[in-house]
């Protein structure tokens, strides 16, 4: 299929978008949601099972304390009200990912229920309002096999791994997303961001995209101005940041071009493509599984004591949008220059960088400067560049040394994203130190002076600007690896000329 | 009026994966019918002062501390499976159906 995409600034001039966001996130407890059996991300396939999370006949769920203290915090720390009491759900359905042939989730009582999170996109706050945050459980992971292309149409065998099945697992679900209008794939990605670095923040879970402990799905709608909402496709396999605004992008463009074609939209699952950033088609929501909820008969009932509730409330930590305030303060920054660090993605790597010595406006240079230009050009996460917030302040104390002047310290840095070792280990390793022995400095400098007896003279009569084109002699004689501070007030000391 | 029609028996062993001839259709259609009726009957006498029972004993808040506890063998946990491959789980592939969750 060919068809020309339409301009997006044509699009959101036409059309209204809707959003919605569904996120699920792998609580980081010890063991699973109704079992005994440890979480740790991979493993040999089936050697974190038990009869319990088998489904094997005879076994009993016991809810995870730990689990339920974490979703009530998150629901906490997202401004949900907590449910007095609820209860769990079987969701039955027949994919093998599940052993017992259901899910056991939450249906119609969600334990936190009617929040909000606030998000800042271009200096704006924009408010999302969060629907239910519900607790259920992880599947197994399915491989296909015996199609051509191990993808489940053509496979003939699934091989599954029970490993993850049974892993706490919370699902938030904002209420539709609207009046954001060219903004909305900034606004999805803002969101899932905040939430990412709210739940961070709890401890309660690594929210890690890649490794599939924090996933998304997207759901996209347009609508003329004034009129119904449009008809949504939900887009999933959404396995990064970035990919969460991309994916509202593709899907916002793809639909413009049906409905300006005069087609209509079907409401439909559709899959992400990381490598092309488009989405196609996947089940059809008309033939939509028939999950026959119903309250699950050996799990009691969840009463959440409004005395624990509240001592939970009481003791959640400083939440990223508090914290940032504080560092910006800190920081001296002002809203602008602050935005541009979140829009970066910037503010823990230089916080980390910050605690590990080095002073706020040089860790900003190096992560908003090279190492955002870097992951750029490479279409990756800023905190997934390659260097760590210890390596970028090693690099700052090297310079602050002398040991590196500025032209070097970036040839350096680009050796550590490249992963040739540590800013020293690179520094030795490519010969690159400044050259600060004085013995050296001292006779390079002679050198100079010596080869341009005019310009000293210059020098020594008052014009103290003229060691400039001496300083960019030893630089050449030095083969740029000293620093020129350091050579100009060398240079004005063997002339007797104060600086 | 019955209190569950034909399709909607039909409906029900689709979803639960089960081959139902006609014939056994009509039986099961009746017979499921009786079943709802009397239980019908029972939430006819139910009032308002009666809340909807799913658990059968008052308890709530049952939890397990979050310790971990042995697990099975992948030998063991693959004992009564049906077909075993790398250690996983073997079983036939799902048409046209998607991850659930």
């Amino acid at each position: 299929m060919t068809t020309t995409l339409p301009a997006y600034d044509e699009v959101v001039a036409r059309y209204e978008p809707v959003i919605g966001l569904e996120t699920h996130v792998e609580l980081g407890t010890n063991t699973k949601m109704w079992c005994g059996c440890p979480t740790d991300f991979g493993g040999e396939p089936n050697t974190r099972v038990c009869p319990v999370c088998l489904g094997l006949p005879g076994s009993l769920p016991v809810a995870n304390k730990a689990a339920i203290e974490a979703i009530i915090r998150i629901g906490l720390a997202l401004n949900c009200s907590i449910a007095e009491w609820c209860r769990f759900a079987r969701k039955n359905y027949f994919y093998p990912d599940m052993p017992k042939n259901f899910q056991i989730s939450q249906y119609d009582e969600p334990i936190c229920v009617d929040g909000y999170l606030d998000v800042e996109v271009n200096g704006e706050t924009v408010r999302i309002e969060i629907e239910r945050v519900h607790l259920e459980e992880d599947t197994g992971k399915t491989l296909h096999v015996g199609g051509a292309t191990g993808r489940i149409h053509g496979a003939t065998e699934s091989l599954v791994d029970y490993n993850r099945a049974g892993i706490p697992l919370v699902e938030i679900v904002t209420k539709p997303v609207t009046g954001t209008g060219a903004l909305a794939p900034e606004v999805a990605k803002a969101y899932v961001t905040e939430l990412r670095d709210v739940i961070r923040t709890l401890g309660v879970s690594d929210v890690r995209m890649e490794e599939g402990s924090l996933r998304c799905d997207v759901n996209t709608s347009l609508n003329l101005p004034g009129q119904e909402w449009g008809t949504r496709t939900e887009t999933k396999n959404v396995n990064s940041l970035r990919s969460v605004e991309r994916a509202v992008r593709s899907e916002m463009l793809r639909q413009a071009s049906v409905l300006d074609a005069g087609g209509r939209i079907t409401q439909e699952t559709r899959h992400f493509h990381e490598d092309t950033g488009d989405t196609t088609p996947g089940r059809s929501k008309e033939t939509a599984t028939d999950y026959r909820y119903f309250p699950e008969p050996d799990l009691v009932p969840v009463a959440p004591d409004p005395a624990w509730v509240a001592e939970l409330k009481a003791a959640l930590p400083e939440l990223p949008r508090v914290h940032r305030r504080r560092l910006q303060e800190q920081w001296g920054l002002s809203d602008l220059d602050m935005q541009s660090v979140l829009n970066a993605g910037a503010v823990e790597l230089i916080e980390a960088t910050v605690a590990a010595g080095t002073t706020p406006a040089a860790a900003r240079k190096w992560w908003l400067g090279e190492l955002s230009r870097r992951a750029n050009e490479s279409g990756v996460e800023l905190a997934d560049i390659g260097a760590t917030p210890a390596q970028v302040a090693e690099l700052q104390g090297l310079v602050d040394a002398g040991k590196l002047n500025d032209k070097m310290a970036r040839t350096v840095l680009e050796g550590v994203v490249d992963g040739e070792g540590s800013p020293t280990e690179i520094m030795t390793s490519r010969g690159l130190e400044v050259v600060s022995d004085t013995g050296a400095l001292t006779a390079a400098v002679d050198e100079a002076i010596a080869a341009n007896p005019g310009i000293a003279d210059k020098i020594r009569s008052g014009k103290v600007a003229a060691a400039g084109a001496l300083v960019g002699a030893v630089m050449k004689t030095t083969r740029g690896q000293a620093d020129a501070k350091t050579v100009r007030e060398l240079i004005l000391e063997r002339l007797g000329v104060q600086g | 009026m019955a209190a569950i029609s034909r399709e909607e028996v039909a409906h029900l062993a689709r979803l639960s994966r089960l081959a139902v001839t006609e014939e056994e259709l009509d039986t099961f259609a009746g017979q499921l019918d009786v079943i709802l009726q009397a239980v019908a009957q029972v939430g006819e006498v139910a009032a308002a002062d009666i809340p909807p029972t799913s658990h059968s004993v008052p308890l709530t808040n049952i939890f397990r501390e979050d310790v971990v506890t042995p697990c099975l063998t992948p030998q063991e946990a693959l004992s009564g499976a049906p077909d075993v491959e790398d250690q996983r789980f073997r079983v036939p592939r799902i048409l046209t159906e998607d991850v659930a969750s």
